[in-house]
C-alpha cells in the first residue's frame, strides 16, 4: 500500500498539488483520473520519486520514501516497476536486451536463469518469441507490452502505468487493461495507473482518485461512478452528452 | 551572468560527483565501456587520419615555401613538422574536431534518451544514470583519444614527408634528420597531458549538455551545439594553460 498524506507541490508560485491525502491499496488497480493540467502526471512523478514533493508524506508500506538514504531508495526501487506511456524501450536493444536489463544489473541469476525469467514474462504478456525483435519493430501495443514485461520482470511490489492506454486502439487497449489487472490481482502488486481512459475507469477502477487543479474531489470505484452525484466527475466522466444518455439509460432515468 | 555560470558549474561538478560512484554491476559498465571505446576510437579513425595527415602536409609544404632562400638548413622542415605535430597540432586539432565529432554524438544520445524517458526508466529501475551513461563514455574517451592524437601526431609527420619529399622540394634524408634532431621526450609528456585533459573536458561537457536538456528537438540541437563550442573555448582555454604550465 501508498499512503499520501497532505501532499503538496509547487513550482515557482504556482501550486500544482494542493495537499493530496489518500491511499492506493495492495492487490487493486489505482487510478488517478482527472483532465489535463489537473496534477495527474506531477502526482505519479512525485510516487515515484522522479520529483520531490514540497511538502506532505508519501509512505510505501509503513515506510518513508523521503527519508530513505540512496542505498534504501535503490532497494526500494527494485520493487517498483513503471510502463511509461512512450514505453520507453532502449531503442539499441532488443525486446529480450531490453528486460534482461534490469535482471542483469541487480540480480545475481545465471544467464539461462535469467534468459528463462524473460521468457516467462514475455510469455506472460503473450509476446513469446519476439526475444530478436527491436523495439521498432513492433507494434505500439506490442511495446506496451514488452514495457509491462520489463516492469514486472524483478516482481515488483509497485506498479505504475503513466497513460497505458495513450494511441492505443480501443480493442489493444483493453487488453492492456486486462493485462495489468491481472498481473495486479494475481501477485498482489499495488498497482498505481495515471490515465484518461474511461473505459479502463469503468473496467478496472478498483480505487478512482479524481483530481481538480491539484485538489483530489473524488474518491471511490467503478461501481460508484455511475451513481456518484459528484459535480467534478459528472463532468469529467460524462462530460460528452452521449455518456449521459447512456448513464441515464442504465440508471432507468428519463 | 555570473549566477548563471555558477549554476552550471556546480551542477556540471554534482553530475560529475554521481558518475564517479560505484557501479552497480562492473560487467554491464565494461561492456558498455568497450561499445564507447569502438565509438570513439574505431568510429574516428578515418576522420583523424585524414586530418591529421593533411595538416602535417600543409605545415611542412607551407614552412618549406618559408625557410627558401634563407640560411635556416633545409632539414629543420622535418624538426618543425614534428615538433609542431606533438606539441600542438595532433592534440589540439585533434580534439576540436573530436568535441564535433564525438562531442555532438554524446550530448544528442544522451539528450534523446532523456526526451524518451529512457532515463526517467533507469532511475527508477534504481540505476545510478549519471555513472551508468556517463562514466563509460569519460573512461572510453581517456583511453581512445591520446591513442588517435598519437596516431595523428604520427600521421602528420608522415603527411610532411610525403608533401615534401614526393615533389623533391628537399631529400628524403634532410627530413628524416630533421625528425632526428633535437628531440625532446618531454614534448610526447606534453601531447598526452593536453589529450587526456581534452579528452576528459570534451566527455564530460558534451555529457553534462546532454544529460540535462530539457524540451524538444529544438533544445537537442541546441544543446548539440552548446556542446560542440563550449567545449572547443575550453579546449582553447586549456591548451594555452597547459603551455603556460608546462613549458612558461
Amino acid at each position: 500500500m501508498i499512503r499520501c498524506e497532505n501532499v503538496k507541490k509547487s513550482f515557482g508560485d504556482t501550486e500544482v498539488l494542493k495537499g493530496i491525502t489518500t491511499e492506493f491499496e495492495a492487490g487493486k488497480c489505482n487510478l488517478i483520473i482527472g483532465l489535463s493540467g489537473a496534477g495527474k502526471t506531477v502526482m505519479l512523478k512525485l510516487l515515484v520519486g522522479l520529483m520531490k514533493q514540497t511538502s506532505g508524506t508519501i509512505m510505501y508500506d509503513d515506510v518513508d520514501f523521503n527519508s530513505l538514504s540512496d542505498e534504501e531508495l535503490r532497494a526500494l526501487r527494485m520493487k517498483v516497476g513503471m510502463l511509461f506511456q512512450g514505453s520507453a524501450l532502449f531503442d539499441s536493444m532488443t525486446v529480450e536486451e531490453n528486460i534482461l536489463f534490469p535482471l542483469e544489473l541487480f540480480t545475481r541469476k545465471t544467464k539461462a536463469e535469467m534468459l528463462d525469467r524473460v521468457n516467462y514474462v514475455l510469455e506472460r504478456v503473450n509476446l513469446e518469441g519476439a526475444n530478436k525483435k527491436y523495439p521498432s519493430e513492433v507494434s505500439g501495443g506490442m511495446q506496451k507490452r514488452v514495457g509491462i514485461a520489463r516492469a514486472i520482470v524483478l516482481e515488483p511490489k509497485y506498479l505504475f502505468c503513466d497513460e497505458p492506454n495513450s494511441g492505443l486502439d480501443p480493442k489493444t487497449s483493453m487488453v492492456i487493461d486486462e493485462l495489468i489487472q491481472s498481473i495486479t490481482y494475481d501477485n498482489n502488486i499495488t498497482t498505481v495507473i495515471n490515465t484518461h481512459d474511461m473505459n479502463s475507469v469503468m473496467e478496472i477502477g478498483d480505487n478512482i482518485n479524481l483530481l481538480h487543479h491539484g485538489t483530489l474531489v473524488w474518491r471511490g470505484n467503478k461501481s460508484e461512478v455511475l451513481t456518484s452525484n459528484n459535480e467534478f466527475l459528472d463532468n469529467f466522466i460524462f462530460a460528452s452528452p452521449f455518456l449521459q444518455r447512456l448513464r441515464n439509460a442504465a440508471l432507468g432515468r428519463s | 551572468m555570473f549566477s548563471n555560470f555558477a549554476f552550471h558549474f556546480g551542477r556540471y561538478l554534482e553530475l560529475l560527483g554521481d558518475a564517479f560512484s560505484r557501479p552497480e554491476r562492473l560487467k554491464i559498465y565494461w561492456r558498455e565501456t568497450l561499445r564507447q571505446m569502438d565509438d570513439i576510437g574505431v568510429g574516428s579513425l578515418i576522420i583523424v587520419a585524414i586530418i591529421a595527415i593533411f595538416m602535417g602536409a600543409v605545415a611542412a609544404v607551407q614552412f618549406a615555401y618559408q625557410l627558401d632562400g634563407q640560411l635556416v638548413p633545409s632539414y629543420y622542415i622535418g624538426y618543425i613538422v614534428r615538433d609542431l605535430a606533438i606539441i600542438e597540432s595532433a592534440p589540439t586539432i585533434t580534439c576540436l574536431v573530436l568535441a564535433g565529432k564525438v562531442g555532438s554524438n554524446m550530448a544528442s544520445e544522451i539528450g534523446g534518451m532523456r526526451q524518451k524517458e529512457h532515463i526517467d526508466a533507469m532511475e527508477i529501475m534504481g540505476v545510478n544514470t549519471a555513472a551508468f551513461l556517463i562514466l563509460p563514455k569519460i573512461i572510453a574517451a581517456m583511453v581512445m583519444i591520446p591513442l588517435l592524437v598519437a596516431l595523428a601526431a604520427g600521421l602528420a609527420i608522415i603527411g610532411g614527408y610525403l608533401a615534401v619529399v614526393i615533389p623533391e622540394t628537399i631529400p628524403s634524408s634532410a627530413y628524416i634528420k630533421g625528425l632526428q634532431s633535437f628531440f625532446v621526450p618531454y614534448n610526447v609528456f606534453i601531447m598526452f597531458v593536453k589529450a587526456f585533459i581534452f579528452a576528459f573536458l570534451l566527455t564530460t561537457i558534451s555529457c553534462y549538455k546532454g544529460y540535462y536538456v530539457e524540451g524538444g528537438s529544438v533544445e537537442l540541437g541546441a544543446a548539440s551545439t552548446q556542446a560542440v563550442v563550449v567545449s572547443d573555448i575550453l579546449i582553447l582555454l586549456a591548451d594555452f594553460l597547459i603551455a603556460v604550465v608546462l613549458t612558461g
